[in-house]
């Protein structure tokens, strides 16, 4: 008797779709050996919102007594593959509902598997990674994180990768065999995403991680109230409005002191303070009032607060004053005005570095200009990825071929 | 309406000749209230007419809203209320059930509105006749809940039920259940107190650490899931287990202050100390069965009669220690609850599962009687009698559900 319980941390709406599939692909590959499965999501989080860390399940077993002593629980307490499918939630995972911060692997089994995507090297993904009382592996598939949206979806493959992936780490539940058979039994599979699933067999790469590695920071966490602490009439206070900054110079709103953006964004604004005109633009457009007023009247986003939309980023009318930046480009939610009144020099220095990198700018979700997926698509193909056509899924499919492997279906 | 006498020059009471829907327009009067939404249905329409002609005669200032359906009548007042103001509203049959999803969330934010149900069945066939199953929908979901059986009782009942729900312990919304046609529709002596003696009784509404206002700051029902729902709910459990002493001190202060009113809030207890059999019920079907009780006692039969006013909380204790003495109970509903157990109605089933834990329990038989406004005859009366007789005969009730007066 065993089981192979699985949990696929993504973005809301951007890869619930994405997620879907994975678990989905789980349970019917493993029901190729007879196995017995569930897929299902953490209720909790939905309904999504954009970019929010959510989770999805997949719970394969021998037996169906097995399977449901394994679901008798509103999501799984401990699971031997993490799957996470936008290495920017290596930094933890806070839901919409109220959790807290939690670290990527917290439910990550004893030498059990946290399967990520990421183009980053595993030394700076474990900068990120919260440390674990207990060792485990890290699997890498070279791949940038997969964003959609609720109503469209990116045949990029990353679904397939991850199957191949897990075919490897869990052979004796997946087979690479059921997992491409099963591929090919779906309504979005094709020969092509058979192939791409094989590759992704066998390009994993895996390292274990030792306790003592990781990122030391304390998860941020609070206690829930009893219900006789809780205010009455369903009523919570208004947040109040803040403080004044250094004498009366600057201001700092007060914000929830239970709910923090630290996990939300894929992407946060850098602030060229030199350039900053004062038109306080990004600080009425904000959502999210995330710009603090600073002495000196320009603007510092706070990182407590922000979900990274960047509509700061679009209303800001001086060029490169605000730039949109991956996520893993940074590894603390520190002021930026802060170092930047500490030493301008080296400030400069630092933004340059953040905001001159192509591949850290490149917008997460969305696209900038009509036509960037198909440059996107180029590129992977030219650095050695496999073609793939976009579409809805099974539209083209018939259409879709990949050198060496055969015609299409 | 007509001031039938002055010779009470004693009293400081005026007698007034009205309906239990103009003794609520007095109460509301007296209770100066700030804003009343009303929609028209009969039979809850005619305190709203009642009302309405208070503010137009000037002897009432409020905010009267004509809302353009049941739904936003009770979400106008709700909103009303979490700025602090006292408001009224209410609604019958089919339009209280309209009002549903306000009425559902009206208990957990709080809000202390006061409402009159002229109870009405439900549709279709339009038919606008009484039974209690459109109050009782909202039994469970923490509404205080009341019945009442006279003009009188519906004047009292009204201060007695703003005192209550705004009372900060409680701060829930309150239903007033009221026959349609035999008391909203019937006009009786009814005794007027005069405004200084409610203004002893009665406080002002004051929402304390609640109340929407600029100079507090709070948001009002953010979205809460399984992380708050159920300390929520708690929270709202707590405060009707206070209601509970909450009700007992106003009806106490109410004797104190106007020198009249029970002593026992949570029912009438009718030739009850020493019957065989005792009949229970709600609203003014205790008129019929009062006066059977009169003709039967005269023949030596010892029937009693427990008229129910609090529905929600429901005075369980106190409803063994009347009950459980008697030889056999007969429950009458002017309700149905299908497929219940026994397919009894709702009050027979509460009845039941009260005496549970009782030492002693008697046979309890379910009646159904007067739905859709039908008359309840003295002969059903009997007939109710006679079958609880027989069960204290045999000391045991059969395990049914005895409908009286239809046709068969």
């Amino acid at each position: 008797m065993s089981a192979l319980i699985c949990e696929v941390v993504y973005r809301g709406i951007f890869q619930k779709n994405l997620a879907a599939r994975i678990v989905r692909g789980i349970v019917l590959s493993a029901r190729k050996s007879e196995r017995w499965g569930i897929a299902f999501g953490r209720y909790g989080d939905s309904p999504q919102r954009n970019g929010i860390p959510a989770k999805d399940f997949a719970i394969v077993a021998d037996t169906k007594e097995e399977l449901e002593q394994n679901m008798a629980r509103y999501e799984p307490k401990h699971v031997d593959v993490t799957i996470c499918v936008d290495d920017t939630l290596s930094k933890g995972v806070e839901s919409w509902a109220w959790y807290g911060l939690q670290p990527i692997n917290r439910l990550t089994e004893p030498n059990g598997t946290l399967l990520m995507t990421s183009l980053q090297p595993f030394e700076a993904l474990l900068k990120d990674i919260h440390k674990k009382d207990a060792p485990y592996k890290l699997s890498l598939i070279r791949a940038k994180a997969s964003f959609s949206g609720l109503w469209v979806y990116k045949e990029d493959h990353t679904e397939v990768r991850i199957l191949g992936a897990l075919a490897k780490i869990a052979p004796s539940f997946l087979t690479l065999d059921a997992v491409a058979e099963a591929i090919g039994e779906m309504e979005w599979g094709s020969e092509l995403k058979v192939a791409s699933a094989r590759k992704a067999y066998d390009r994993i790469e895996t390292r274990d991680v030792k306790i003592t590695e990781g990122n030391t920071e304390v998860p941020y966490a609070f206690e829930m109230p009893k219900w006789w602490e809780m205010r009455e009439g369903v009523t919570i206070p208004a947040i109040p409005i803040g403080k004044p900054k250094e004498g009366g110079q600057g201001y700092v709103p007060e914000r929830n002191p239970y709910f923090k953006k630290f996990s939300t964004r894929t992407m946060r604004p850098v602030v060229d303070f030199d350039t900053c005109v004062k038109c306080n633009l990004c600080w009425i457009a904000c959502p999210d009032s995330v710009f603090d007023v600073m002495p000196d009247g320009t603007f510092d986003a706070n990182m407590e607060a922000c979900c990274g939309c960047g509509v700061c980023e679009a209303v800001c009318p001086v060029e490169n004053c605000i730039t949109m930046v991956n996520e893993s480009a940074f590894d603390d939610n520190a002021s930026q005005w802060e170092m930047w009144r500490k030493d301008k020099t080296a400030y400069k220095t630092w933004l340059g570095a953040k905001i001159g990198d192509k591949k850290t700018t490149v917008r997460s979700h969305g696209f900038r200009f009509r036509g960037q997926y198909d440059e996107e698509l180029k590129q992977d193909l030219d650095s050695g990825g496999i073609e793939i056509t976009a579409g809805i899924p099974g539209e083209n499919a018939d259409r879709k071929t990949v050198p060496g492997v055969g015609g299409g279906r | 309406m007509a001031t039938v006498t002055g010779t009470k020059a004693a009293s400081e009471d005026k007698e007034l000749l009205i309906s239990g829907s103009e003794a609520v327009a007095e109460s509301l009067t007296l209770a100066d209230i700030d804003v009343v939404t009303a929609y028209p249905i009969r039979p809850y329409d005619t305190v709203m007419q009642a009302i309405a002609k208070k503010i137009a005669n000037g002897q009432l200032v409020a905010e009267y809203i004509v809302a353009e359906g049941e739904h936003s009548q009770f979400e106008i007042v709700k909103h009303a209320s979490t700025v602090g103001a006292r408001v009224f509203c209410g609604s019958s049959g089919v339009g209280w059930m309209y009002a549903m999803e306000c009425l559902v969330v009206t208990p957990p934010l709080r809000v202390p509105m006061v409402c009159l149900v002229g109870n009405r069945a439900l549709d279709d066939p339009g038919a606008f006749g009484v039974e209690h199953n459109d109050a009782l929908v909202v039994r469970d979901l923490g509404w205080l809940l009341c019945w009442i059986d006279t003009s009188q009782e519906a004047l009292d009942t009204t201060l007695i039920a703003y005192r209550v729900a705004e009372d900060r312990r409680v701060f829930l919304p309150l239903a007033i259940s009221a026959d349609g046609a035999f008391l909203t529709h019937s006009q009786a002596i009814t005794m007027v107190p005069p405004k200084e003696k409610v203004d002893r009784y009665l406080p002002r509404y004051d929402r304390g650490d609640l109340l929407l206002h600029p100079d507090n700051p709070i948001t009002v029902a953010p979205q809460a899931n399984e992380d708050w729902v159920i300390e929520i709910r708690r929270q709202n459990d707590e405060a009707m287990k206070r209601a509970v002493g909450v009700i007992e001190e106003a009806y106490a202060d109410f004797r104190r202050v106007f020198g009249r009113g029970p002593e026992n809030p949570w029912f009438e207890e009718y030739m009850a100390d020493d019957a065989e059999i005792i009949l229970v019920g709600m609203g003014t079907i205790s008129l019929p069965i009062k006066v059977a009780i009169r003709e039967m006692r005269a023949k030596g039969k010892k029937v009693g009669l427990v008229r129910l006013r609090w529905f929600r909380p429901f005075p369980f204790e106190r409803l063994v220690k009347a009950l459980s003495g008697a030889k056999a109970i007969g429950v009458i509903d002017r309700d149905y609850s299908f497929g219940s157990p026994f397919h009894s109605g709702v009050v027979a089933n509460e009845i039941r599962a009260s005496l549970y834990n009782a030492d002693t329990r008697p046979p309890l038989l379910s009646f159904i009687c007067g739905l859709g406004g039908r008359e309840v005859t003295l002969e059903d009366v009997n007939k109710a009698v006679d079958m609880c007789y027989a069960a204290a005969k045999s000391g045991k009730a059969d395990a049914k559900t005895h409908w009286l007066g239809v046709r068969e």
